[in-house]
């Protein structure tokens, strides 16, 4: 069970560089909360079944509990953290406030970055388009109507 | 002097605890105010509502209202966070203290500009006389707070609200959605260590070797914590916390010991050791009218709360004195069975509330503090962090109890009910701390000299547990309602969103659409006939008419149905239609739903406690069970219990029947039970099939059928 803990990981978060001294096979969900200081992104199931720890790996939203850092090394990763530019909220975070589309909040994080990467691909989804692409990530608290039409006014303040 | 009606709501609240003005706000020089509540943030919006109260009796705008986070050295002692109490024990408690404050404000700022205070001019804490002025903010000293709440001053009328009644944005969802910091599991103090518990695989398992030797040297393993049946580890590194959990359990051999009951249900009925009439009516006329009659058995499966986030705690000694970081719903309570457990004092420790996930009630928050301080004890002063991988909240988070019910009922030849038993079966529905001679918390069962695990109780009626509902709303001239308690827990139970009436208003509102049927009358009207509560009568026809419950069409393999219940009997006022649609399987498709709270504080909260409540029971109804095997709890993830997914969300239509006259009460619990009742009612008006047994999944639906 020893671990090498001295190798180093480079790749961009929040489109800056980042450096990470960690065991190649630790799980890129505790490299961004506890080396990195991005707590938005949170630990649910460990096994990419819930979406809590959803981040755009190279655009695509995958679970950063279930992946490898050796395998996103000179990767693009965002986190919640850096889904708005320049310090601005995510158009979807402006809704998602607008529709008050949360209750505890601990599924927020993984579920804006799904409809981020949904909206990159169909800008302009239907209210079952959205379900679909938001059905991998789980909510216990029963916001889903309104995290749904907060995705759908998002889309919808992007067309214009 | 003090009149009876008087002390009574001088006593209003959690007043009764903390009387002092000081322990409820204090009013800074920059024009902000602390307002200090025991009552705990649990994503369901009570912050904000008791910001909104306190803005509304101080004059003063909401945003200048700091709600201070709850902890054990300074909050007033509201016990639990729980049963959909908070506004009505902590905003009562509010409105009283903050209109007496504004009074003392007052006061004080009329001697100041010496004008009697009747001529002042007060705008959002400036006081104006001709043209001098003060303010809250000058006036306010500690001393001036230091007394007793009293009934000396009335609060604002309700027609008078400004800020109550309208939708406030929560103050917590900003940090949320932007994704701050936020949440106990985001804390990070300067030397935290990271922890993890090696649970024995099952509730009752004792440890029998640990083979830690060549863990020891793991790079970064800062140390085995071992206590009896306790084994912890702690680390640097989350990641290394994690590897050296999994790769110890590979070590641990533990005992087994006693296997569960093959049919709980059956178990159940035959092991109850306290059989408590809790309601009784009799009417030998009216019984002699009987003429037909039905009888029906129901069924309620073990519900984990499966909070999103598993549960998380940090605790840090600092010589003698602990301080633990908790998401707790009862800090003080927490505090209590700590001391205990780890032989300390009280006052040795402090508790202090953070965020964390969703929890629906006594999850793991509670347990995972003492994980956490065993594992501090023996980390030097350094803070632990432990947060529980998912396995270990569905094993070692207490479930929802699992009940059984037998309901019989007589109709007369005109179609009235003459006659109502309603009899059941479950364990305690709170194993919460604080509430016993021993600790409830799960390592203090495990240590080398362990505590003995206090059973789930009830809390007594009339809020009830066990019982909560099963005493109907409706008016029938005789009635037996038994509840029958079960003490040995093969499974650790404990309060789960609305406790007992999620089960007991499944069973009534299905036997009263089974006896609707027997008598040939319309589900809602069958209601009415045997309800003279003039606010029940009107949440159901509310609901009835936006559902356009009499337009119904009828398609093949699509059903309506309704649910009703004024929860715990005290509280708010639900009715719901569900519609629901029958193939493989049954998918809610609409659910409208009538609620009335009283004097609604905070629309869009109320509206969102109640969609949200709705969802999770309809999560419940369709799919939810904890599997359990030979030896204990078998569903461990997500796949083994599979909850409501995005696609399969209903739309819901809430509509609030505001009554600013009449006290507010909590929204949190309300849908619960109509929820389940009105899809079961709705799957039985698709189908023409009865399932009893929840949750309807297609293998019952399918069994229902045969059963046909």
């Amino acid at each position: 069970m020893l671990r090498s803990v001295g190798e180093r990981f480079k790749l961009t978060v929040n489109g800056a560089p980042a450096e990470i001294e960690a065991s190649g096979d630790t799980p890129l969900l505790y490299a961004l909360r506890n080396d990195l200081a991005l707590k938005g992104t949170r630990f649910g199931c460990g096994s990419g079944q819930c979406g809590a720890c959803f981040v755009l790996i190279a655009g695509h939203a995958a679970p950063a509990c279930d992946t490898p850092l050796w395998s996103v090394a000179g990767k693009h990763i965002t986190t919640v953290e850096g889904l708005g530019r320049s310090g601005a909220l995510h158009p979807l975070q402006e809704t998602f406030l607008a529709e008050q589309a949360a209750q505890c909040g601990y599924c927020t994080s993984g579920i804006l970055i799904s409809a981020a990467a949904l909206l990159a691909r169909n800008p302009k989804p239907t209210d079952s388009e959205v379900r679909a692409a938001l059905d991998r990530n789980l909510c216990r608290c029963g916001s889903h109507n309104r995290m749904v039409r907060a995705v759908l006014r998002a889309a919808a303040a992007v067309a214009t | 002097m003090n009149t009876v009606a008087e002390n009574r709501l001088r006593r209003a609240g959690s007043l009764e605890k903390n009387p002092r003005l000081s322990q409820w706000l204090r009013v800074h020089p920059d024009g902000t105010v602390s307002i200090f509540s025991g009552k705990v943030e649990i994503g369901q919006g009570i912050l904000t509502a008791l910001a909104q109260i306190a803005a509304e009796e101080l004059g003063i705008r909401a945003e200048r209202i700091r709600m201070v986070t709850a902890n054990t050295a300074t909050s007033p002692d509201e016990g639990v966070t729980s049963g959909s109490l908070s506004v009505q024990d902590s905003g009562t408690a509010l409105r009283q203290a903050c209109a007496q404050a504004r009074a003392l404000l007052l006061a004080r700022a009329s001697k100041r500009l010496a004008v009697p205070a009747g001529d002042l001019r007060v705008d959002d804490g400036a006081v104006h006389a001709g043209n001098r002025s003060t303010s809250f903010w000058e006036c306010a000293d500690d001393a001036l707070f230091d007394v007793d709440v009293d009934a000396s001053v009335d609060p604002k009328l309700p027609r008078n609200y400004g800020v109550v009644g309208r939708r406030a944005p929560r103050l917590d969802l900003p940090d949320k959605i932007a994704g701050r910091p936020r949440f106990l599991q985001d804390m990070m103090l300067p030397g935290m260590l990271f922890g993890r518990v090696v649970r024995p695989p099952h509730s009752f398992a004792k440890l029998a070797s640990l083979d830690e030797g060549k863990f020891r040297s793991m790079v970064g393993l800062v140390a085995v914590v071992r206590d009896g049946s306790f084994v912890g580890v702690l680390a640097e590194r989350e990641e290394i916390a994690i590897a050296a959990q999994r790769a110890l359990r590979q070590g641990a051999a533990w005992e087994k010991t006693r296997k569960l009951p093959q049919d709980m249900q059956a178990w159940l009925r035959q092991h109850a050791v306290e059989h408590r009439v809790i309601s009784e009516k009799a009417d030998i006329d009216a019984m002699a009218r009987a003429a037909k009659t039905l009888e029906a058995s129901y069924s309620k499966p073990y519900i984990s709360h499966a909070s999103i986030g598993p549960s998380c705690a940090i605790a840090q000694f600092q010589g003698e004195k602990l301080t633990v970081w908790s998401h707790s719903q009862g800090i003080f309570n927490l505090r209590r069975d700590l001391a205990m457990a780890l032989s300390m004092r009280e006052d040795a420790i402090v508790v202090r509330h953070a965020e964390g996930s969703g929890c629906y009630g006594h999850n793991g928050a509670d347990d995972v503090a003492l994980d956490a301080a065993l594992l501090a004890r023996a980390a030097g002063g350094h803070p632990v962090q432990v947060q529980w991988m998912r396995d270990d909240e569905f094993a070692w988070a207490p479930c929802g109890p699992a009940m059984a019910l037998s309901l019989r009922a007589a109709l007369d030849v005109d179609g009235s009910i003459v006659d109502w038993q309603h009899e059941l079966w479950s364990n305690g529905h709170s194993s919460r701390p604080g509430r016993s001679e021993n600790p409830s918390l799960t390592a203090a069962w495990h240590v080398a000299t362990p505590f003995e695990r206090p059973a789930a109780i009830n809390m007594p009626l009339p809020a009830g547990a066990a019982d909560r509902n099963a005493i109907p709303l409706y008016d029938f001239p005789n009635q037996r309602v038994v509840n029958h308690y079960v003490r040995d827990m093969p499974v650790r139970t404990s309060a789960l969103r609305s406790l007992g009436a999620y089960a007991n208003v499944f069973a009534i509102e299905s036997f009263m659409d089974e006896l609707a049927a027997a008598a040939g009358t319309d589900s809602i009207a069958f209601r009415l006939r045997h309800l003279n509560d003039p606010r029940a009568r009107a949440v159901l026809e509310r609901a009835a008419q936006r559902a356009n419950w009499a337009g119904w069409k009828p398609v093949e393999g699509r059903g309506h149905g309704v649910g009703f219940a004024k929860y715990k009997n005290l509280g708010a006022y639900c009715a719901v239609v569900a519609e629901v649609e029958v193939a493989q399987e049954v998918r809610v498709r609409r659910l409208i739903i009538a609620v009335d709270v009283g004097l609604v504080i905070n629309p869009d909260g109320v509206a969102n406690q109640i969609e949200g409540g709705a969802i999770q029971s309809t999560s419940w109804t369709l799919k939810e069970q904890v599997r359990l095997d030979t030896h204990g709890i078998a569903s461990l993830g997500w796949e083994d219990y599979p909850i409501l997914k995005f696609s399969e969300v209903p739309a819901v239509e809430v509509e609030l029947i505001d009554r600013p006259e009449l006290p507010s009460v909590g929204a949190g619990e309300a849908a619960q039970g109509p929820t389940a009742a009105a899809i079961a009612n709705a799957v039985t008006h698709a189908l023409g099939v009865r399932p009893r047994e929840l949750p309807l999944t297609p293998e019952r639906i399918i069994a229902a059928i045969e059963r046909q």
